[in-house]
C-alpha cells in the first residue's frame, strides 16, 4: 500500500510529542530525540513528495470509509511541498530551540508541545476534509497559544491575550462557514463540496459563505484589516517560536484560502475582486508599519503581512502563471521567514537587545555571520539572482496582462519598502558604529557560549540561508514544482477525480 | 421549534460579540464561550432537526426508507465542544495569570506590546 506513506508525516510527530512527554524529566534526551526526530521527519517528507511527484495524487480514506462519507487524506503536489517545507523548517528550529531555549522552559514541555504544532501542521496540509481542517487548526492554535505563553513574562502573557481571542475568534467564524456550508450543501469532503457547491442555485449564499470562510482564514493569515494581533504578539515569544510562528502559522491560514478558493468557491468575480483589493491594501499597510519600527522583531511582523500580500494576489488574480508565482512566492517566504527570526535571535544573543537604535557594529565585529545574515534578508527583497525576485517577476508579469496597474503599483511599493527596510537594518545593525551597551545580568552573550551552542544557533540558519540560496539559483526547478502545483490547482477536476474515484456522479 | 433556535442563535451570536467587545478580560472569555454555544447550535439547526426518526435502516431494508435524523451534525458538535471545552479553560487560566502579571482587567491597559520601542 503505496498511499499509506500519506499519513507518515503525521504519524512520526504524533509518535515523537508522545515519546518526549514520557522524556518530562531528562532534557537532554529530548533534545536528542526532538533533533533526531526532526530528521526522520525529513526523510519521511522527501519520500512523500517524491512519490507524490512520479505517482501523482496520494489518497487515503481513513478507515476504509468510501470517500465522500468517511475523512479523506490526500497529498497532492501542493499538500507535499507544504510538508516538506515545514518539515524543513521544524529541523532548523528544533535545532535552533535546543541551542537557544532556556532550561527552565524546556522543563515545561517546551519540545513535546513544539512537535505538537508540527503535527497539527502537517494533518492540515494533508486533510481533504473541511471539519477535520478545522480540527487540526485547534491542534495548530492550542499548541501556539502554550509556546506563546511558556515562560510566562509579562509582555508574552499580554500578546497571548490578543493572539488568543483573535484566533479563537477566527476559528468560531470558521465553525460557522462550516455550518453554513454543510447547511447547503449536507456534506464535508473537500472534493464532495467542489461538485455540490457548484450545482447550487442560490449563488448569494454561496458568496455569503465564501465571505466568512475568507474572514475566518484572513485573521489567521493576517489579512489587511484582520492582521493587528500579529505585530502585537509574534516578537513577545522567544525567536525560536517566533520562527516557526512566522515561517508556518499564517502561511497555513494562505494555504487553506488558496485551497478553498481554488476548488470550493470557484470563478466568483466578486470574489476575486475583494481578493485583489484586499492584496493590495495589505502590501501597502504591511510595507507602512515595517517602516516606522524600531525594534527589529517587530519589523520582521510586519514584513510577513507586507509578504502575505503577494501570495494573495497571485490567488486574486486567478490564473495558471498568478497561482504559480504565489506558490513560488510561498516556498520562498516559509524559508526566508523561519531563517529572519532566527537571524534575529542571533542578533539578540549577540547584543542583548532587538532595538535599531541600540544596535551596531555588528560587521567590525563578525564578518562571517553578518554576511551569512545578509543572505536571508537580501533574499527577502529579491534582489536577483535571490530566492525573492522570481516570483515577484511573474505576479508583476500576469498584473500587467490583467491590467490591474495600480495593483502593480502596490506591488513594487511594498518591493521597494522592503529594499528600503532591509537596507535600513543593514545600516543600523551592520554598518553603524557600535556602542557600549550595558551588560545584562544572567544573559549568556554569543561569544562566551559553548562551541556547541554556537554551532546550534548558527547551524540552522547557514542551512535555511543554502535553502533559500538553491530557491534562488535552482528557481528552474523551483518554478518547475509551483508550475505543477498551479496546474492542479487550476484543474479541480483532477483533484476530485483523486478523492471520489468513480463516485463522481453522486 | 426552528425558528425559535434560529432567534436563540442570533441572540448568543450578537451577545457573544456585545460582550467581546467590552473592555474587561472576563468579558471577553464569555463573550467567546456565548460565541462557541451559538456556532455548536447553528450546526445543530442547519443539520435539519428531525424528531423521533433515529438514523437506523430496517431489517427487511437495504436503505434507509423515511427521513432520519443525521448523525454528523452531531458528531460535529460533540467534537466541537469537547474542542472549545480545552480552549476555554486554557483562556481561564490564562486571563488569571494575565490578571496576576498585568494587574489589571483592562483591556485598553494592556497595550505595552504595541507601544513604539
Amino acid at each position: 500500500m503505496m498511499a499509506q506513506i500519506v499519513f507518515y508525516p503525521i504519524i512520526i510527530q504524533l509518535l515523537l510529542a508522545i515519546v518526549l512527554l514520557f522524556c518530562w524529566r531528562w532534557i537532554q534526551w529530548q533534545k536528542i530525540i526532538s533533533v533526531a526526530g526532526s530528521f526522520i521527519s525529513l526523510g519521511i517528507a522527501i519520500w512523500l513528495f517524491s512519490a507524490t511527484w512520479t505517482e501523482g495524487t496520494l489518497v487515503v480514506q481513513s478507515g476504509n470509509w468510501e470517500a465522500p462519507f468517511g475523512i479523506s487524506f490526500v497529498s497532492d503536489t501542493f499538500a507535499a511541498t507544504l510538508v516538506l517545507l515545514t518539515a524543513i523548517s521544524g529541523l532548523a528550529v528544533s535545532v535552533f530551540s535546543v541551542g537557544t531555549i532556556l532550561p527552565a522552559r524546556l522543563k515545561f514541555g517546551f519540545l513535546p508541545i513544539f512537535h505538537f504544532l508540527l503535527l497539527g501542521l502537517n494533518g492540515a496540509f494533508l486533510t481533504g476534509d473541511i471539519f477535520n481542517l478545522y480540527v487540526w487548526f485547534e491542534i495548530i492554535i492550542i499548541s501556539s497559544f502554550v509556546l506563546i505563553t511558556l515562560g510566562g513574562e509579562k509582555a508574552q502573557i499580554e500578546g497571548a491575550v490578543k493572539y488568543f481571542t483573535l484566533n479563537i475568534f477566527a476559528s468560531i467564524i470558521f465553525l460557522t462557514a462550516i455550518a453554513v456550508l454543510y447547511g447547503l450543501t449536507g456534506s464535508l469532503n473537500m472534493a464532495d463540496l467542489a461538485l455540490k457547491v457548484a450545482a447550487i442555485e442560490n449563488r448569494g449564499l454561496v458568496e455569503v459563505t465564501a465571505i466568512l470562510f475568507l474572514i475566518g482564514f484572513g485573521i489567521k493569515a493576517a489579512l489587511f484589516p484582520l492582521y493587528f494581533w500579529l505585530p502585537a504578539s509574534y516578537h513577545t515569544p522567544p525567536p525560536a517560536v517566533s520562527a516557526i510562528f512566522g515561517g508556518l502559522l499564517t502561511k497555513v491560514g494562505i494555504y487553506a484560502l488558496i485551497r478553498v478558493f481554488t476548488l470550493i468557491f470557484v470563478g466568483d468575480s466578486f470574489l476575486e475582486n475583494i481578493i485583489l483589493v484586499i492584496a493590495g491594501l495589505t502590501l501597502f499597510s504591511g510595507a507602512l508599519g515595517a517602516l516606522v519600527q524600531n525594534n527589529i522583531a517587530k519589523v520582521f511582523s510586519y514584513l510577513i503581512i507586507c509578504h502575505i500580500g503577494y501570495m494573495i494576489l497571485g490567488l486574486g488574480l486567478y490564473s495558471e502563471v498568478a497561482i504559480a508565482g504565489a506558490i513560488f512566492y510561498l516556498i520562498h517566504d516559509i524559508i526566508v521567514k523561519t531563517n529572519l527570526f532566527m537571524v534575529s535571535g542571533l542578533i539578540y544573543r549577540i547584543k542583548g537587545t532587538f532595538s535599531m537604535r541600540d544596535l551596531g557594529g555588528l560587521y567590525a565585529k563578525y564578518p562571517l555571520l553578518s554576511l551569512l545574515m545578509i543572505i536571508p534578508l537580501f533574499s527577502l527583497v529579491g534582489i536577483p539572482p535571490l530566492s525573492g525576485f522570481w516570483p515577484k517577476l511573474a505576479l508583476i508579469t500576469e498584473s500587467f496582462n490583467a491590467g490591474n496597474y495600480w495593483l502593480i503599483a502596490a506591488l513594487l511599493f511594498a518591493t521597494f519598502v522592503t529594499l528600503f527596510v532591509i537596507a535600513r537594518i543593514w545600516s543600523e545593525v551592520f554598518w553603524k558604529e557600535g556602542k557600549e551597551l550595558p551588560k545584562l545580568q544572567n544573559f549568556r552573550y554569543f561569544e562566551r557560549l559553548r562551541v556547541e551552542k554556537k554551532i546550534q544557533i548558527v547551524g540552522p540558519i547557514v542551512f535555511l540561508a543554502l535553502i533559500s540560496l538553491y530557491i534562488g539559483f535552482g528557481a528552474e526547478n523551483v518554478q518547475q514544482v509551483a508550475t505543477r502545483v498551479a496546474a492542479e490547482l487550476m484543474d479541480s477536476q483532477h483533484y476530485i477525480q483523486a478523492v471520489l474515484g468513480d463516485n463522481t456522479t453522486n | 421549534m426552528e425558528l425559535i433556535l434560529a432567534i436563540l442563535i442570533g441572540l448568543l451570536y450578537a451577545s457573544g460579540l456585545y460582550m467581546i467587545l467590552r473592555r474587561s478580560l472576563v468579558k471577553l472569555i464569555i463573550g467567546l464561550i456565548l460565541l462557541g454555544n451559538g456556532a455548536n447550535l447553528l450546526i445543530f439547526l442547519l443539520g435539519r432537526i428531525t424528531k423521533g426518526l433515529p438514523p437506523i435502516i430496517p431489517g427487511e431494508s437495504n436503505v434507509f426508507t423515511s427521513a432520519y435524523a443525521d448523525p454528523v451534525p452531531q458528531a460535529l458538535i460533540l467534537t466541537a465542544i469537547v474542542i472549545s471545552f480545552g480552549l476555554q479553560s486554557f483562556a481561564i487560566v490564562l486571563i488569571k495569570r494575565a490578571y496576576k502579571v498585568v494587574k489589571t482587567d483592562d483591556l485598553d491597559q494592556m497595550n505595552s506590546t504595541d507601544q513604539y520601542s
